[in-house]
C-alpha cells in the first residue's frame, strides 16, 4: 500500500530519539501522542483548578470568595479547557499513539501533518489561556451566545481571546481528523477488513467523520463573529434583522456531535478493555459498531434539545425529542453488550477494568438523566439548572474520564515499557469514585429544588447551602485522587515493573510488539485474520480452530530497509506563523499581514519539502 | 474467595449503599423556595407528571442495569486456576429482544411528552390575562396592557387566572423561569416567546433569569405574588392610583433631588418623570424587594444602592449620582413614600 513515508528518501529508521530538538521535529505518531497526552494532562489540571476555585466559591451561600466577573471566566474557561484542550486531545493522544499500533501500520499517514495538528492544538491552547495573563480571560460561557458574545455586550478583548482561539483549535482538530480517516481506511494490515477492526478503531473512525463534518459549523458561527466583531458586520444583530438564534442552531449543530467527539473514544476504551480483563470477545461486537455509527449519525439531527426553551413551537420541539429518544436505544444496546461481555468471563480487577466499570456505572446514570430532559416539558424545568450539569458530568466525568484512565491504566505499560502501581491504581479508582459521586450526585437535587447554572452567588434562605458545600468537599476529594495517579507516574516511571510485550495477555496487535514500541512498530507487517488478532495467534478461536500463525520474524536487514518518515520543523513554524497572523487581530493589522505572509511561506515551505523537479525522481 | 475478590466485593458495595443513602431521600427537603417538583401551577403539574414518569422509568432500568452490572463482576470473577472463558461473540435472539425493549420504553414516555408539548402551547383564550415581560440586564420589567400597570421586579397574579406572559428581550438572552409555576422560557431579543400557565395555589414564588446573560446573570432574580381575589384587587387598585405625593420634608426635598438629578434620564414616576432605561418607580414603595430580588426594600439599602450601584451588583448599569448623603437620605425617603 502506497505510503507517504515509502515516498521520502534517504530516511532511515534511526533518527534522534533524545533531546528537546528531536520532540519538536518529531513526527513518529507514538512521541506525538505522548506530547498530545502530557499537554492535555496539564491542560486537565488547569481546567481542575478552575473548578475548584467555583466550588470554593459556591461552598456557602453569599460567598465573596471571587468577583462575579472572575467567577464567570472561570466557568468559561473551565467548560472551554476540558472539552478542546483535556478530554478531546486525550482522545487524541490515543488515537496518535494507539490507531497505527491497533491496524498493524508503521505511522499515520500523514506524518508531518500529524505534527502539525498538534503544534496548532498547543498553540491555541496556550493563546487562549495567555488571555489570563492580560487579564482578558474569555468570560461568555463556553457557548458563548449571541448576542452576549457581540461587541456591543462584551467589549475588551475576552470574546476575542476565546473566538480565535478556538478557530486556531478547530484547525488543528479538522486536519487530525482527515489524517485519522486516511489513516484507518488506508493503512490498514493485509486481512484487516473493516469488520476486523478494533472497536477503539471503530469509534474512532466514527469520530473523525465527526469532527470533520461538526467542525465547519462552529468555525462558520465563529467567522460570522468575528466579522461581526471586528468588521460591523450585523450577523447577530437584532436591529439589523438578524436572529440571535442563528449562532445557536450553529453552535449546536456543531456541540451536540461534539458530544459524541467526547464520548465515543471512551466507549472504544471500555469496548477494548473489558474483553481483555474478562479475557472473552466483545458480545455483539457488529452491533457496539453499528450503535456507534447510529450515535454519530443520529448526533446530527438533535442539536435543538439544547434549545427545547427558546420558543422553536411544539413541531420541532417534538421532532427533536424523539430523535434525542432515538439515540437512547443505541446507547443502551451498548451498556447491555459491555455487561454481557463481562457475563461468563474470569474478570481480572485490574485498575483499568475497575475504571471502564466505573465508566459504565456512572454513564448509565448520565444516560438515563439525559432521557429525562429528552422530554421538552421536563427539559423546561431542568435545561440551565445545576441538573443539567450533574448530568453532563456523568456523561463527559463519569464517561469519558473514566474512560480515559481506563485507557491510561490499560495502555500505559505499552507506551513507557512499565507499569503503573496497581494498589495505587486502586486508591485513586475508588478515591474518583467517591468524590466524583460526592460532587455530582447532590447536583441533581440542587437543580431539582431550582438552582440555575452559572450564578456565582445564591442566597441563603433557598435550601442550597448544605449540598453545595457536599459537593465542594466532592471536587477536592477527585483533585485528591489525581494526585494520587500523579504520584503512580512518578513512582512507577523510573521503578515500575517491567511490562514486557504483552502484560494483560490482551487481544489485540499493539500487545504483539515490545514496549515501547520500536520507532517502525512492526519488523514485519502483520496478516490479520480477526478482530482479535493477538488472541487468536496465542489461543486460536477457543471453538477447535488452530492458532492463527505469527508473523515470520524479521532479519536485521529487513529492519534496516524500513523507510520511515525525517524529522520536519515545519509543522511547529507553521503553527506559530498562524498563532502570529490571528493573534495580529488583536493587537496590529501589520502583524497580522506579517503573519498572514509567514503563515504562506511556511505552508510552501511544509508543502515542498519533500518535493523533487521529476527529472531527479527515477 | 480470594481476598482480593473479597475486597473488591465488600467496597462495590459500600459504593451501592453510599449511593443509595445519597439518594434515599432521607433529609432532602423537596418544599424548598424555588423547587421544580411542587408544581404551584396546571403548567407546572403536567411538566411534573411527565418528570415521574420518567423518573420511575428508568429508576427501574437503572437498579435493573447496575445489579446486573455489579452481579456480572461478582458472579465471573476470576479465580485461581480459572480455564479461559467459553468465546462468546453473541446472540442475537437476546439482542434483537433488548433493542426492541428499549424502544418499546420510549414509546411509554413519547407519546405523553408530546401530548403535554402541544397542550402548553396552545394559543391563549381571549380571557387570558395579558403580561408583557421583558427582561433586561440586570432586572425584569413587567406591564399589564389591559390594566395599564407598569412595574418591576415583583410580579402579582390572580390566583385561577389562566396568564399568557409575552417575552420580549431588549439586549441579550435571558430565561424567564419561576420553578414552583413550571418550566422557563428564554427572552430573545427580536422574537416575542409566550408562555401560558394558570397559578393554582396563593403564595410568594421566587423567580430568577435562568439564561446566562453577563456580569451580574446571578443576580437577576424576581418575585411573584398569587393572591387571592380580594389580594389582587386591591394591589390592582392601589398601581393604579397616581403615585402619592410625599408629605413629610424628607421626602419632599427628595422628589426634589429625584427630579432635578439624573434619576428622571432612565427612571419613569408617573407625573414626575418618564425615562425608560431604569424600572419603573411609580409604586417603588410598595414593593418588598429591590435591585431584582437581590435585597429587601429598607431604607439601608436603597441609600447603598444610590451611592454606588455596581458595588452592590457587579456590572450594573446606573451610573453611580455623586450625590451627597443628605441628598441620597431624601431620595431614599421619597421612594419609600410611593406607596
Amino acid at each position: 500500500m502506497a505510503t507517504q513515508a515509502a515516498f521520502m528518501p534517504g530516511a532511515k529508521a534511526q533518527t534522534a530519539t533524545t533531546g528537546v530538538w528531536s520532540w519538536i521535529t518529531t513526527v513518529d505518531h507514538k512521541r506525538i501522542g505522548i506530547l498530545y497526552g502530557v499537554s492535555a494532562f496539564i491542560f486537565f489540571l488547569m481546567g481542575g483548578i478552575e473548578a475548584l476555585i467555583m466550588r470554593a466559591q459556591l461552598a456557602r451561600p453569599d460567598n465573596d470568595l471571587v468577583s462575579a466577573q472572575t467567577f464567570n471566566e472561570l466557568f468559561t474557561m473551565h467548560g472551554t479547557t476540558m472539552v478542546f484542550l483535556a478530554i478531546m486531545p486525550l482522545s487524541s493522544a490515543f488515537f496518535n499513539y494507539m490507531l497505527p499500533l491497533q491496524i498493524g501500520a508503521r505511522d499515520v499517514a500523514f506524518p508531518r501533518l500529524n505534527a502539525l495538528s498538534y503544534w496548532i492544538f498547543l498553540s491555541g491552547g496556550l493563546f487562549i489561556n495567555s488571555s489570563f495573563l492580560f487579564g482578558s480571560a474569555p468570560d461568555g460561557g463556553w457557548f458563548g451566545y449571541a448576542t452576549l458574545t457581540t461587541r456591543q455586550f462584551s467589549p475588551g478583548h475576552h470574546i476575542d481571546f476565546w473566538m480565535l482561539g478556538l478557530q486556531i483549535l478547530g484547525i488543528a482538530s479538522m486536519l487530525a481528523g482527515f489524517n485519522f480517516i486516511v489513516t484507518i481506511i488506508n493503512m490498514r494490515a493485509p486481512g484487516m477488513t473493516l469488520m476486523r477492526m478494533p472497536v477503539f478503531v471503530w469509534m474512532s473512525l466514527v469520530v473523525q467523520f465527526l469532527v470533520v463534518l461538526a467542525f465547519p459549523a462552529i468555525t462558520v458561527a465563529l467567522i460570522l463573529l468575528m466579522f461581526d466583531r471586528f468588521f460591523g458586520t450585523l450577523f447577530y444583530a437584532p436591529a439589523a434583522g438578524a436572529d440571535p438564534l442563528l449562532w445557536q442552531h450553529l453552535f449546536w449543530i456543531f456541540g451536540h456531535p461534539e458530544v459524541y467527539i467526547l464520548i465515543l473514544p471512551a466507549m472504544g476504551i471500555v469496548s477494548e478493555v473489558l474483553p481483555t480483563f474478562a479475557r472473552k470477545p466483545l458480545f455483539g461486537a457488529p452491533v457496539v459498531i453499528y450503535s456507534g455509527i447510529m450515535i454519530g449519525f443520529f448526533g446530527f439531527g438533535v442539536w435543538s434539545h439544547h434549545m427545547f426553551s427558546v420558543g422553536m413551537g411544539p413541531v420541532a420541539d417534538s421532532a427533536f425529542s424523539i430523535a434525542t429518544m432515538l439515540i437512547a436505544v443505541p446507547t443502551g444496546v451498548k451498556i447491555l453488550n459491555w455487561i454481557s461481555t463481562l457475563w461468563g468471563g474470569t474478570i481480572r480487577f485490574t485498575s483499568a477494568l475497575l475504571f471502564s466499570l466505573g465508566f459504565i456505572a456512572m454513564f448509565t446514570m448520565g444516560g438515563l438523566s439525559g432521557v429525562m430532559h429528552a422530554s421538552p416539558p421536563v427539559d423546561l424545568q431542568q435545561t440551565d439548572s445545576y441538573f443539567v450539569v450533574a448530568h453532563f458530568h456523568y456523561v463527559l466525568f463519569g464517561g469519558s474520564i473514566f474512560g480515559i484512565f481506563s485507557g491510561f491504566y490499560y495502555w500505559w505499560p505499552k507506551m513507557t515499557g512499565r507499569l503503573l502501581d496497581e494498589k495505587l491504581g486502586k486508591v485513586h479508582f475508588w478515591l474518583m469514585m467517591i468524590g466524583f459521586n460526592m460532587t455530582f450526585f447532590p447536583q441533581h437535587y440542587l437543580g431539582l429544588i431550582g438552582m440555575p447554572r452559572r450564578i456565582y452567588t445564591y442566597a441563603a434562605d433557598l435550601n442550597w447551602g448544605f449540598w453545595n458545600l457536599v459537593s465542594t468537599i466532592g471536587a477536592f476529594i477527585i483533585a485528591l485522587s489525581i494526585l494520587v495517579f500523579i504520584i503512580n507516574v512518578i513512582k512507577t516511571r523510573r521503578s515500575g515493573p517491567v511490562a514486557g510485550p504483552d502484560p494483560w495477555d490482551a487481544r489485540t496487535l499493539e500487545w504483539a510488539i515490545p514496549s515501547p514500541p520500536p520507532v517502525y512498530n512492526f519488523a514485519t507487517i502483520p496478516t490479520v485474520h480477526g478482530r482479535d488478532e493477538l488472541w487468536l495467534q496465542k489461543h486460536g478461536d477457543g471453538h477447535g480452530g488452530a492458532p492463527t500463525p505469527k508473523p515470520a520474524p524479521a532479519t536485521a536487514k529487513d529492519i534496516a530497509a524500513i523507510h520511515m518518515p525525517p524529522p520536519s520543523y515545519w509543522p511547529i513554524l507553521l503553527a506559530l506563523a498562524l498563532t502570529v497572523m490571528l493573534s495580529g487581530l488583536l493587537i496590529s493589522y501589520v502583524q497580522l499581514v506579517v503573519g498572514g505572509l509567514l503563515t504562506l511561506y511556511c505552508m510552501f515551505k511544509f508543502a515542498l519539502e519533500y518535493h523533487r523537479p521529476a527529472q531527479e525522481a527515477h | 474467595m480470594t481476598n482480593r475478590a473479597r475486597v473488591t466485593a465488600s467496597l462495590l458495595l459500600l459504593a451501592v449503599v453510599a449511593l443509595g443513602a445519597g439518594c434515599g431521600l432521607v433529609g432532602w427537603e423537596w418544599d424548598t423556595p424555588m423547587s421544580t417538583v411542587q408544581p404551584k401551577s396546571d403548567f407546572g403539574r403536567m411538566t411534573h407528571d411527565i418528570f415521574m414518569l420518567i423518573s420511575w422509568t428508568t429508576l427501574v432500568i437503572f437498579i435493573a442495569v447496575e445489579a446486573g452490572l455489579l452481579y456480572a463482576c461478582f458472579r465471573f470473577r476470576d479465580r485461581p486456576g480459572a480455564p479461559i472463558p467459553k468465546q462468546i461473540h453473541g446472540h442475537t435472539p437476546l439482542e434483537i429482544s433488548w433493542t426492541v425493549a428499549f424502544a418499546a420504553i420510549l414509546v411509554i414516555i413519547g407519546i405523553p411528552t408530546i401530548r403535554v408539548i402541544f397542550k402548553t402551547q396552545e394559543a391563549p383564550a381571549a380571557t387570558t390575562l395579558h403580561v408583557d415581560v421583558t427582561g433586561k440586564q440586570w432586572w425584569w420589567d413587567f406591564q399589564y396592557p389591559a390594566l395599564k400597570i407598569h412595574t418591576a421586579n415583583e410580579l402579582h397574579l390572580p390566583v385561577g387566572q389562566t396568564v399568557a406572559f409575552y417575552l420580549h428581550g431588549p439586549d441579550v438572552i435571558h430565561s424567564f423561569w419561576v420553578p414552583q409555576l413550571g418550566g422557563k422560557r428564554d427572552v430573545v431579543p427580536a422574537r416575542v416567546n409566550r408562555i401560558i400557565l394558570t397559578p393554582e395555589v396563593p403564595g410568594e414564588y421566587l423567580g430568577q433569569c435562568a439564561e446566562y446573560c453577563g456580569m451580574s446573570h446571578a443576580n437577576m432574580r424576581f418575585r411573584v405574588f398569587v393572591h387571592d381575589k380580594a389580594g389582587w384587587e386591591k394591589w390592582v387598585a392601589a398601581q393604579q392610583a397616581a403615585p402619592v405625593e410625599p408629605k413629610d420634608d424628607l421626602a419632599v426635598k427628595g422628589k426634589e433631588v429625584f427630579s432635578q438629578s439624573a434619576c428622571v434620564g432612565c427612571h419613569t414616576i408617573d407625573g414626575v418623570s418618564a425615562g425608560v432605561l431604569g424600572p419603573n418607580l411609580t409604586h417603588f414603595g410598595s414593593r418588598t424587594t429591590m435591585a431584582a430580588g437581590i435585597m429587601k426594600n429598607t431604607p439601608e439599602n436603597i441609600a447603598r444602592w444610590i451611592e454606588n450601584p455596581a458595588h452592590v451588583k457587579p456590572g450594573a448599569l446606573m451610573p453611580t449620582l455623586g450625590l451627597r448623603d443628605e441628598q441620597i437620605k431624601a431620595v431614599t425617603a421619597y421612594l419609600q413614600s410611593l406607596k
